[in-house]
């Protein structure tokens, strides 16, 4: 059932710029829905409409089965994390915890007693008199989960809360909010411009592009069926090979290789893409490569080299290679897991 | 930067020459004769001079008039530092909120500050002028305002002369400070609470402590020094006296009445007062309203 529900909402700002368009959306209760895409699509703008930060040019917002259009930031039943943790530097992290619920008008016995129980979760006990200011990034971060949590909102907005920690202390974090908001079963939307936050975090991802929703999917199935060629350049590491050519008869062709299709589809001019781990050498493969770059990365390698018609292809291989420089190697591809894209409208045609 | 080596010393004091020569015959040698002039008493044709202790002290800590233009000068230092920091945050936290014609606002609230206080005594001068002010028919009609003989009237007058130009200093410093408040906190406040003007109260101000507390120190050191150019064209102290500051008395002890040593002697004594003000504010305040 949907809870959180967004119908054909649309961001255009007095200077004429669309930043959200017509986007429809709908988040079940408890799923963890997360907005991925790059800077300046969008996301941001659509989870700030979702906090009332932002004004909503057209469409409609519903939060468990009310439209919160028009209602007051406060009174919507969210509660945001941000990127800067945002935390009221002259106030002490009780003060922090505190605030919400006493502008509510809570009682102080009750403000206090939900400010210990969420304290004790996060185990921020400790920290309750100090100031953010004395306090370590990690620990910061916490108590802006818990300043989220004390309000035991409807909602969970995360806007990219993770990009001010280090690589390390990110990890820990993100499993942390997953396991949190898995406990907690409060349902939550997550931005981020961070494909692998993206995969890990979400039930379901929301792949925005331009102020347009490309996909919306599990981490799995965008991973696997990417539904336009943007979805399928932006998500995986290192990024999915592309080759432009045309379908004749049910047969990718192109200058440097041909492949039958195992699907119908009708000639045209299309872009073929292939993940790196798709390939896999072999001495009559088709497509040919001149080795330019190895990266070693310890698990895998990653393989950077020049086919004929100079298209820059990767393909990754598990291990140390043994593959060296300016090499020449045939791959072929694996288990026909290969993805074919309309070179007009970049939808995907298998 | 990069160093440059000079071969003789010659060179290297030639450059700094002048401004030595500023400072030594403007500000080194003034001080000097301040402590002179107060410790002497010279006599009525300037032919001699003899020590005399603390002389100049006891006189004018017994003159009834020194005490009038001190509590004058205290009353004056609250008033305006109240005033025109209140309103310049008023404006301030308007202006930022504006969306349309920001920079139009900001300019027109800006302009006053360029003016020398000795124009804006002038310009106050027309609005107070018995027969031609706007602001004195205007008060004159609803109390029968009049400030030649009225010490009140006389205090409103000054104040407002002096307060309008601080408040654009003051403006452009909130401004400054609100615009450097994290958007995000603010933000964060608003998901929090619904009262904007509780949350202005709780969050905005508490953040704005550290320019407040700065402007709270330039606006008593300009009342009680930068002022002395308006006070000389507005009233010039009256009615008796009244309105007279501290500094514009020694001004005119000092150099209208030729009584050196008196003039000194209320230097010295401001210089004290000064001094004791700002080691409390920097002791006892700042310390509490710094965060990070």
């Amino acid at each position: 059932m949907s809870y959180l529900e967004l119908d054909n909402v649309t961001k255009i700002y007095p200077n004429g710029t669309k930043a959200v368009n017509e986007t429809s959306l709908s988040i079940s209760e408890g799923e963890l829905m997360v907005f991925v895409g790059p800077s300046g699509c969008g996301k941001s703008t659509l989870l700030r409409m979702i906090a009332g930060l932002e004004d909503i040019t057209g469409g409609e917002i519903k939060l468990d089965n009310r439209v919160i259009n028009k209602v007051d930031p406060s009174e919507r039943d969210v509660a945001m994390v941000f990127q800067n943790y945002a935390l009221y530097p002259h106030m002490n992290v009780y003060k922090n915890l505190a605030y919400g619920l006493k502008n509510k008008g809570e009682s102080k016995e009750e403000i206090e007693k939900k400010v210990n129980e969420v304290a004790e979760l996060l185990e921020i006990k400790e920290f309750l008199l100090r100031k953010p200011g004395q306090l370590s990034g990690g620990q910061r971060q916490r108590v802006a989960m818990g300043r989220a949590i004390v309000r035991n909102p409807k909602a969970f907005l995360f806007d990219e809360p993770l990009s001010n920690l280090d690589a390390k202390l990110r990890g820990q974090v993100r499993i942390e909010i997953k396991k949190l908001q898995k406990q907690m079963g409060v349902t939550s939307v997550f931005v981020t411009h961070d494909q692998v936050e993206a995969m890990t975090l979400g039930d379901r991802l929301a792949v925005i592009n331009e102020g347009v929703i490309e996909q919306v999917g599990s981490p799995i199935e965008v991973y696997e069926k990417p539904a336009t060629y943007f979805v399928a350049e932006f998500i995986g590491t290192p990024q999915m090979n592309f080759i432009n050519g045309k379908i004749h008869a049910n047969k990718f062709i192109s200058d440097e290789f041909e492949c039958s299709i195992n699907k119908d589809v009708k000639d045209q001019e299309v872009i073929f893409g292939i993940r790196p781990e798709n390939l896999k050498v072999s001495a009559n493969g088709s497509i040919k490569i001149k080795v330019d770059l190895i990266e070693k990365l310890g698990a895998d390698s990653i393989i950077y080299g020049y086919d004929k018609s100079n298209n820059y292809l990767c393909y990754r291989e598990n291990g140390n290679t043994k593959i060296k420089a300016n090499e020449e190697i045939s791959l072929e591809i694996e288990d026909e897991n290969y993805h074919l894209f309309d070179q007009e409208t970049k939808k995907r045609l298998n | 930067m990069k160093r440059v080596q000079f071969s003789s010393y010659f060179t290297q004091y030639f450059f700094i020459a002048p401004q030595l020569a500023i400072i030594l015959i403007f500000l080194y040698l003034p001080i000097v004769q301040t402590f002179r002039d107060a410790f002497t008493i010279q006599d009525a044709f300037g032919f001699g001079r003899y020590f005399s202790g603390l002389d100049n002290f006891t006189f004018v800590l017994s003159d009834p008039n020194y005490i009038t233009a001190l509590k004058f000068t205290l009353i004056f230092i609250v008033v305006i530092t109240f005033f025109s920091c209140s309103i310049g945050l008023l404006l301030a936290v308007q202006a930022n909120n504006v969306i349309h014609g920001k920079s139009a606002y900001k300019t027109l609230l800006i302009w006053p500050y360029a003016i020398a206080p000795a124009v804006v005594g002038v310009t106050a001068n027309y609005f107070f002028s018995e027969r031609l002010g706007i602001l004195y028919n205007f008060f004159n009609g609803l109390w029968g305002f009049d400030w030649y003989d009225n010490v009140y009237d006389a205090y409103i007058y000054v104040f407002i002369a002096a307060s309008w130009k601080q408040i654009s200093a003051n403006f452009i410093f909130f401004l400054a400070g609100l615009q450097n408040i994290q958007k995000s906190i603010i933000e964060a406040s608003i998901i929090d609470c619904k009262s904007s003007f509780r949350r202005f109260w709780t969050i905005t101000f508490p953040l704005l402590m550290p320019t407040t507390f700065f402007l709270i120190i330039i606006n008593i050191t300009y009342s009680f020094f930068d002022t002395l150019g308006i006070i000389d064209t507005t009233t010039i102290g009256a009615p008796s006296g009244e309105t007279k500051t501290l500094v514009y008395k020694a001004y005119i002890d000092g150099f209208k009445g030729l009584d050196l040593g008196s003039a000194g002697a209320q230097s010295i004594i401001m210089m004290l007062i000064v001094l004791v003000i700002t080691v409390f504010q920097f002791r006892f305040i700042e310390g509490k309203i710094h965060y990070n």
